[in-house]
C-alpha cells in the first residue's frame, strides 16, 4: 500500500519501532553548526530532515549596508575554508556591475589565489572525509599542507584565515617576489604529499568500503537539483565555469575538467583529489607567466585606491583618493542588476547584485553552493546506515557559514 | 555566456510582447505573473534550460523610479550550450503568490523556501513551504526593505527557556 493511502493508525503502527536521532547542531562530525533530525530503523536511516539556520547572520542584509569594498570582509566569513575564492567572486560581480576591466596582471594574480584557495578547500574537505571515516593520518597530511598555504596567504596579504585580499578594480597590494618564491616551493613539493595521500587511502579497504556505493547521485538528478562543482562532476556532469565561461585568465591555461561517473562518496573524493592536481598545473603555469604592469586599474578610472606615493605626489592621485574615501562620493554605479559567478571550490558561487547609483549594493544575493548541496542530503542518505551520515556529509563539503549566510 | 540571438528570437516569437533586455551580457526576460509557469515550462522543455542556478528576489521599496514592489529573479542555464537566461517576474502587494517551480526543477525547493522566508512570497504548489533560515516563530520578513538592519523588538517573540526546561 502506498504510504499516502495508509491511515494514520497504520502509519503510526508501522513506524512504532522507528526512533528519532537528533544529529547536531553541536556535533564534531557535522564540522560546523548544522542540525539533522534522523529517522532511524535500527541503524538504517529512513529519513533525514535537515534543520538549518543556526548560523544565519544576515550576510545579505549586511550587504545592503556596507559598500563594495567593505563587504569583501563579510565574504571571507561565508565559506571560510576558501575565503580568497569568495573575494574573487564578490569583486568579479562588482566589477561586472560597474563595468570595470581589470588589468592582465590582476587577472593572473586572482587566478592564482583562486586556485590556491581551491587546493586549500579540497585539502580540508578530503582530509575531513578521511577523518570522519577513520583515516586520521590522511587528515594530518592534508592539514600540514593547508598550513603551508596559510603561510603563503599570510605573506600575500597579512592574514592567514580571513584574507579580504581583493579590492574593486584590483587587489590589496601587488604580489611580491617572496610570495612567488613560496608558491614555487609549494608547487614543487606538494605533489609528493598528494601522492602520499592517495597511497594512504585510495586502496585502503576500510576507506573504500565506507565511501563506495554510498550516497548515490545520478547525473539527471544532479542537474535537476541544481548541483554544481565537484558534487555534480562526480556524477558525470561536465559543467565547469572555468572552461565553459572562461573568466579571469583561465583561457590561457591548459587543464582538464575532472569528472567521474559513479556519483557516490568515493567519486566525490576522487574528483577533488584529481582537481587539486589540475589546480596545481594552473598555478605552476600562471606563476611563471604573470604579466608585468600595474595590478590595479589606473588612477583616472577612479575605482581602485591609488598608492600612497601617488596620493602624496600627484594631483590625480589626491583627487582619486578623496573621491573614493569621502562618504558622499565613491563609484558611479548604474541602476542595474547583474549576476556573475565563478567556479568556487564547492561549486558555482555567484552574486546577484542590484545597484541603485549609491556606494552600497541595493541587493547583494549570494548563490551559495553549500545551500544547494545540502538540499540533496536527505535523498542521498535515505536507505544507508547511521555511520554513512558523516561520509555523505563530508563528501558534500557543507560549510554552515555559507549554508546559512 | 549570454543567450544566443536565435534563442532570444525564438522566445520572442513564442511569447510576443514580453520585454527582453540586455546588460553586460546578461539576457533578461521579463514575464508577467500569469504566464510565468507557461514560460518556464517552455524554457525547461523546449529551451533546454535544464539547470536552475538560483531563485532570488529584490524588494524595490526605496528604489528610484520603481513601479513594482518585488522583482522575482530566476537564473537559468543550459548545461549543453552554456547559455544563461535571467527570468524576472514583478509582483505587487497584496497578491504575492506565484506558481512553484518544484515540479520543473527540484533544486528550486530550498531556494523558494528561502525567498518565502526572507520576502514573504508565496509559492503556490510548493510541497513544503516553511521558513528555512529563520525560526518558525519569526513573524517578519527580514530582507524586505522596511525591515531595519539594527534595532530592538524581536527578542520578546521567543520564549525564555530556563535551564531545566531546555
Amino acid at each position: 500500500m502506498p504510504a499516502a493511502e495508509a491511515t494514520l493508525e497504520q502509519r503510526s503502527q508501522e513506524q512504532d519501532y522507528l526512533w528519532t536521532l537528533n544529529f547536531g547542531p553541536q556535533h564534531p562530525a557535522t564540522h560546523t553548526t548544522l542540525r539533522l533530525v534522523l529517522k532511524l530503523d535500527g541503524e538504517r536511516v529512513v529519513d533525514a530532515i535537515p534543520d538549518i539556520g543556526y548560523l544565519h547572520s544576515g550576510f545579505e542584509k549586511i550587504g545592503e549596508h556596507l559598500d563594495y569594498n567593505q563587504y569583501v570582509t563579510v565574504t571571507d566569513r561565508m565559506n571560510y575554508i576558501s575565503p580568497l575564492a569568495n573575494n574573487v567572486a564578490w569583486h568579479g560581480a562588482v566589477e561586472k556591475l560597474l563595468g570595470i576591466e581589470i588589468t592582465p596582471r590582476c587577472k593572473y594574480i586572482r587566478t592564482i589565489i583562486a586556485e590556491l584557495a581551491r587546493i586549500s578547500d579540497h585539502l580540508l574537505s578530503t582530509g575531513a572525509m578521511g577523518l570522519d571515516t577513520g583515516a586520521f593520518t590522511f587528515f594530518l597530511y592534508a592539514f600540514y599542507q593547508r598550513e603551508r598555504l596559510y603561510d603563503i596567504f599570510e605573506t600575500l596579504c597579512g592574514a592567514r584565515f580571513t584574507n579580504s585580499y581583493t579590492r574593486v578594480g584590483g587587489v590589496m597590494h601587488d604580489i611580491t617576489s617572496l610570495v612567488v618564491q613560496k608558491i614555487r616551493t609549494f608547487v614543487k613539493t606538494f605533489p609528493e604529499t598528494l601522492n602520499d595521500m592517495e597511497k594512504l587511502v585510495n586502496r585502503n579497504r576500510i576507506f573504500v568500503d565506507r565511501m563506495k556505493g554510498v550516497g548515490l547521485l545520478s547525473k539527471e538528478e544532479a542537474t535537476n537539483m541544481s548541483a554544481t562543482g565537484p558534487v555534480a562532476r562526480a556524477s558525470g556532469v561536465t559543467r565547469d565555469l572555468r572552461k565553459d565561461e572562461p573568466y579571469l585568465a583561465y583561457a590561457d591555461f591548459d587543464f582538464n575538467i575532472c569528472c567521474a561517473k559513479a556519483g557516490d562518496c568515493f567519486a566525490r573524493y576522487y574528483v577533488r583529489m584529481a582537481e587539486m592536481r589540475e589546480s596545481l598545473r594552473i598555478v605552476a603555469a600562471a606563476i611563471e607567466n604573470i604579466p608585468s604592469g600595474p595590478a590595479n586599474v589606473g588612477v583616472d578610472e577612479r575605482t581602485a585606491l591609488p598608492s600612497k606615493q601617488q596620493v602624496y605626489q600627484t594631483i590625480e592621485g589626491t583627487i582619486t583618493h578623496f573621491e573614493l574615501v569621502m562618504q558622499n562620493r565613491g563609484f558611479t554605479v548604474p541602476s542595474e542588476e547583474t549576476y556573475a559567478a565563478i567556479e568556487a571550490p564547492n561549486g558555482e558561487l555567484g552574486f546577484y547584485l542590484a545597484g541603485d547609483g549609491s556606494n552600497v549594493a541595493y541587493r547583494a544575493r549570494c548563490r551559495a553552493p553549500s545551500f544547494i548541496h545540502f538540499a540533496l542530503f536527505p535523498q542521498l542518505i535515505r536507505g544507508h546506515t547511521l555511520s554513512d551520515v558523516v561520509a555523505v556529509l563530508g563528501s558534500l563539503n557543507i560549510i554552515a557559514a555559507e549554508l546559512d549566510r | 555566456m549570454p543567450a544566443k540571438p536565435e534563442t532570444i528570437a525564438a522566445l520572442q516569437a513564442k511569447f510576443a510582447g514580453f520585454s527582453v533586455s540586455e546588460f553586460r551580457g546578461d539576457t533578461r526576460f521579463a514575464v508577467p505573473k500569469d504566464s510565468l509557469l507557461t514560460v518556464m515550462q517552455h524554457l525547461k522543455s523546449d529551451g533546454k534550460f535544464d539547470l536552475l542556478v538560483d531563485v532570488t528576489c529584490v524588494d524595490y521599496l526605496n528604489y528610484r523610479d520603481a513601479r513594482d514592489r518585488f522583482g522575482l529573479v530566476y537564473l537559468l542555464a543550459n548545461t549543453i550550450t552554456n547559455e544563461r537566461l535571467t527570468v524576472r517576474c514583478f509582483l505587487n502587494e497584496p497578491d504575492l503568490t506565484v506558481p512553484s517551480m518544484v515540479p520543473l526543477w527540484g533544486g528550486s525547493n530550498w531556494l523558494e523556501r528561502e525567498v518565502y522566508d526572507m520576502f514573504g512570497i508565496i509559492f503556490d504548489g510548493h510541497p513544503d513551504l516553511r521558513r528555512i533560515l529563520m525560526p518558525d516563530e519569526f513573524a517578519a520578513f527580514p530582507l524586505r526593505k522596511d525591515y531595519p538592519l539594527q534595532g530592538r523588538g524581536e527578542r520578546h517573540n521567543f520564549p525564555v527557556l530556563k535551564r531545566n526546561q531546555a
